[in-house]
């Protein structure tokens, strides 16, 4: 088959880190690729082929999804998080400096998926067991730290997170 | 004189310094460079396992408008590779293809849309040859031949025998063999691999940005590969998410970028998927390892005889130097005076294996370490007591001369014997309790701080790094080490801010672009901080000499009576000195910005010696110690283990950054947890089967244990700061310590990896069949 100069397109109109946002989208773009080819926000990362990694989780209506697994239209109206909009002023935020600190991070290419995943759950759940966080990071892959530090990140981004840092 | 004040940059837990970018997702990995105007690339691969090519037609592909650049075989008659002896590899298959999923052609399109049409519309004629999948098979009498000038389809044959192995297993008290067997295993490091190729047709310059350890590597096989003198090309390495030595190879995604840009005359972002990443592997072949060991009464080793098979793949690649590790580092871990080793490295028509974290080393560590574990237990005695009847005494020499000088192993075994409560728990854990059995194992393993004599011998030292100071007294140290993830970049910056007395923030690390870095030799075998940072402490040295000479003119003093205090120098403490900017001001006058060297070169006593043909395979300045205990839950009723919970004490002579080394070593016995538990490369046909992270069974945060790290510092004499690995070391022993660990709870004994809930289930059925069999003979007891 010929593939379509112009396929099928919608207006998409999105919050999207916090800015009020329109584009003109094809049908079957997915939101992973809306992010990073169509906007440039190249921070949220693929990894997989479809739904296996976690590497893409970005936050609809704050909670957990995988983009790769989700098209760019199904998120019309709604709001949308990335890894870009977690600093606020310059600042890192508690999610972000637990896994700076805590070495939750190594080669750092799952690192926004799983600090995506970790700002949902302290979002709905503030001081999260480590059986919540294991729960919560499930579906995340990570290949350099065993996970150990990223606990640690977790749990240390929680008591930031109560010490008054934003998640 | 010129004594630093400790700075505290070496010793502490300190983040990485490139750690801000990768959490706010401002870090740019290969695919995240968009440049618009950019072509998609893709690439055609084939479906054969085994196949001579009678025709590529590209010719409907061709008329697919948007298609800008089509290439196969015909447009490179050159070859690549990792060794400079064997380089077999086409980046597009010519004449014949070896494998499913070797490239034969490639498209590049204005979009992806369109060079994935392209693809669709490349036809492939071929006449199908007989195809080997396991090494058996290749190895058979009437194979034909995967390379003709491979007898055999044996990429390398190893044999040696060090002392007498006959009067060794003559003179034990107890000799047992072993068969095991480890499957194939892939690095599946999170970035799948990409590579964007920008060829400017007017100055015929080409630039390659790609997710690689070694730009350097990358750099050669450019040249060669295009035919193109090296002084035009340009290698830059953005962030890369991770390796785990896969990358230590050129691989055929960056060659075909390349090859790619210079055809449509543009720039070209070839990014393959998962399922290709796994093709494209050079992961750990499937091992076979047959293994005798003589003991005596007190657990003392009288010989050694080994043979290993690996499936190799149909490529070189690594090949010889990873069969040779296999055999050489059955030293330098333990007193070994007798042993004999046979090695065959198989070529076979599935995708080529290459060098895996603890490259080399792991499957037959497995087999030794396991081994042991079975004879102490023949011997009634404790497994850490086998261990210590065997220890080295360093510094010495090994039988196939591998320098030892620093040996930590001893309290690496003490730490974890004492914090996993070894013999107050041993032999006391509830068996079948619940169903529920539970065990404790334990292991040992070694591993290299850098090869010795870099694959790509050329006489210039090991390692070079720059440091540029310039007016606004801001050090900018360069370097060619590529950061994977592991840390190296930071562990650049302590170093040369130890040797300043600087504070971090003074410091900033330009790495990964040949315009402007000195060349590395790259990350691989743990060459990094061994290597570059004795490098980088030679620069800084260098860079304080200039400093103490300025202040000392300035404050008409003799260099000698120069106190160095980091932020201040001055003559004697009566005197109030010079802030370091005004030393820095003092240092330009005569030159302007000043750029010091640092070099490192290996001594000649650490390279190996000559007893055998490849026994320089195995040398290193330092090698890294660890001892590990498993706590394992066997669930009798599902075969499901459960590692509980991991001890390990590394020993890695200094602990340089005591946050990253925990992480490297936490990441290591993980990774060894994923290969012994649940990670296989399984094919049918050739066809991997397991190419996905669902069938190819990463272990996920709900099965992966708290590890607990102990350090072990036995400061080599040689090391920076008496550093030596920490990155790959601990991986190979986690495998037996959980073979041996489930052996405590159940009395079976896994000997084929991975120990999946299958094999786990149907070895504790064949036990209770045989319990009943016996009951019935027992007239039901």
């Amino acid at each position: 088959m010929k593939p379509s100069k112009h396929p099928m397109a919608r207006i998409l109109q999105l919050t999207l880190n916090g800015r009020a946002r329109t584009d003109a989208v094809p049908d079957n773009v997915l939101l992973l690729d809306y992010l990073r080819e169509h906007v440039g926000l190249t921070g949220t990362k693929t990894g997989c082929d479809g739904g296996e990694c976690g590497a893409c989780t970005v936050l609809v209506d704050d909670s957990p999804r995988l983009s790769c697994l989700t098209l760019a239209a199904a998120v019309d109206g709604r709001r949308v998080d990335t890894i870009e909009s977690l600093v606020t002023d310059g600042h890192l935020s508690a999610v972000q400096r637990g896994f700076h600190e805590k070495l939750g991070s190594q080669c750092g290419y799952c690192t926004p998926g799983f600090i995506m995943a970790s700002a949902g759950l302290l979002r709905r759940n503030p001081r999260p067991t480590d059986a919540e966080i294991r729960d919560a990071l499930g579906s995340n892959i990570c290949r350099c730290t065993g996970y150990v530090k990223i606990i640690e990140a977790v749990q240390h981004a929680a008591a930031l997170h109560a010490a008054g840092v934003s998640p | 004189m010129n004594e630093i004040v400790p700075s505290h940059n070496i010793g502490d837990y300190v983040p990485m310094i490139d750690g801000p970018e990768k959490v706010s997702g401002r870090a740019k990995y290969t695919a995240d460079l968009i440049v618009p105007g950019m072509l998609a690339g893709r690439i055609f691969r084939s479906p054969y396992s085994h196949a001579e090519i009678l025709g590529v037609d590209i010719s409907e592909a061709a008329k697919l408008p948007g298609v800008k650049a089509i290439i196969t075989g015909a447009d490179c008659d050159k070859t690549f590779g990792v060794l400079p002896i064997a380089r077999s590899e086409h980046p597009l298959a010519r004449d014949r293809v070896r494998y499913r999923g070797e490239p034969v052609a490639a498209v590049a399109a204005i979009d992806d849309a369109t060079a994935k049409e392209a693809l669709r519309r490349i036809k492939l004629k071929v006449r199908e040859l007989p195809a080997y999948h396991t090494a058996q098979e290749a190895l058979a009498p009437d194979a034909i031949l995967i390379h003709d000038p491979k007898p055999q389809n044996l990429e390398r044959d190893v044999l040696f025998e060090l002392g007498d192995v006959v009067a060794a297993f003559a003179a034990a008290d107890l000799v047992r063999e072993g068969t095991y067997n480890c499957a194939e295993v892939c690095q599946n490091q999170m970035e799948m691999h990409a590579a964007v190729a920008d060829y400017d047709v007017v100055r015929d310059r080409i630039t390659v940005h790609a997710s690689t350890q070694v730009p350097y590597y990358v750099h050669l096989m450019l040249s060669q590969i295009l035919a193109m003198d090296m002084s035009r090309i340009r290698v830059v390495k953005p962030h890369v998410g991770g390796g785990f030595g896969c990358r230590t190879e050129t691989l055929n995604v960056e060659l075909i970028a390349a090859l790619l840009a210079r055809k449509a005359g543009g720039c070209v972002r070839l990014m393959v998927n998962r399922e290709e990443t796994f093709i494209t592997h050079r992961g750990r072949p499937e091992t076979d390892i047959k293994l005798k060991i003589g003991m005596k009464k007190d657990g003392s080793l009288t010989g050694v005889e080994c043979e290993c098979i690996q499936r190799g793949g149909a490529h070189s690649g690594y090949g010889v130097v990873t069969i040779l590790y296999a055999g050489s580092m059955l030293y330098a871990i333990y007193d070994l005076n007798n042993v004999k080793y046979v090695g065959k490295r198989v070529l076979t028509n599935t995708p080529p294996c290459g060098a895996f974290r603890g490259h080399g080393t792991v499957d037959i560590r497995f087999a030794f370490e396991s081994l042991l574990d079975e004879m102490a237990h023949a011997l009634g005695l404790d497994p850490f007591a086998v261990r210590r009847a065997n220890l080295l005494s360093a510094p010495t020499f090994t039988q196939n001369d591998l320098m030892v000088n620093s040996y930590g192993l001893p309290e690496c075994l003490d730490w974890v014997e004492r914090e996993s409560g070894w013999h107050a728990r041993r032999g006391k854990m509830p068996k079948g309790k619940g169903h529920v059995s539970k065990g404790l194992g334990m292991a040992c393993s070694h591993y290299i701080s850098g090869a010795s004599k870099p694959v790509n011998w050329t006489g210039e030292p090991h390692a070079t790094v720059k440091i540029k100071l310039d007016f606004d007294g801001s050090i900018v140290v360069l370097s060619g080490a590529a950061d994977i993830g592991q840390g190296s970049t930071t562990i650049l910056a302590q170093s040369v801010a130890e040797v300043l007395g600087l504070g971090l923030a003074r410091i900033r690390v330009v790495t990964g672009d040949s315009e402007v870095v000195p060349k590395d030799n790259g990350s691989y075998s743990s060459r990094v901080t061994f290597m570059v940072g004795n490098a980088a402490i030679d620069a800084a040295q260098n860079l304080k000499a200039v400093l103490i000479a300025a202040a000392a003119r300035k404050l008409e003093a003799k260099p000698g009576e120069i106190e160095c205090l980091g932020e201040l120098y001055r003559a004697g403490a009566q005197d109030k000195g010079l802030t370091f900017n005004e030393v820095v001001t003092e240092a330009l006058k005569d030159t302007g910005t000043i750029t010091v060297t640092g070099n490192y070169s290996t001594i000649p006593e650490s390279h190996g010696g000559k007893k055998y043909r490849g026994s320089a395979i195995g040398g290193t300045m330092g090698y890294s110690y660890s001892a590990q205990v498993v706590e394992v839950s066997v669930d009798e009723d599902t075969g499901v283990v459960t590692v509980d919970k991991v001890w390990v004490a590394h020993d890695c002579g200094k602990a340089l950054n005591r946050l990253t080394v925990e992480g490297q070593v936490q990441g290591s016995v993980w990774m060894g947890m994923g290969q012994a538990m649940s990670e296989e490369a399984a094919y049918h046909d050739g066809l991997m089967l397991t190419a996905n992270m669902l069938d190819y069974r990463v272990p996920t945060i709900q099965d992966s244990p708290p590890i607990e790290v102990g350090i072990v510092e036995s400061i080599d004499p040689h090391g920076p700061f008496g550093a030596k690995e920490a990155g790959e070391g601990s991986l190979a022993a986690f495998l037996p310590a959980l073979t041996n660990a489930i052996a405590d709870a159940t009395g079976l004994r896994f000997n084929d990896l991975p120990v999946t809930p299958d094999r786990v289930f149907a070895a504790l059925e064949k036990r209770g069949r045989a319990r009943s069999n016996d009951g019935k003979q027992n007239g039901g007891a």
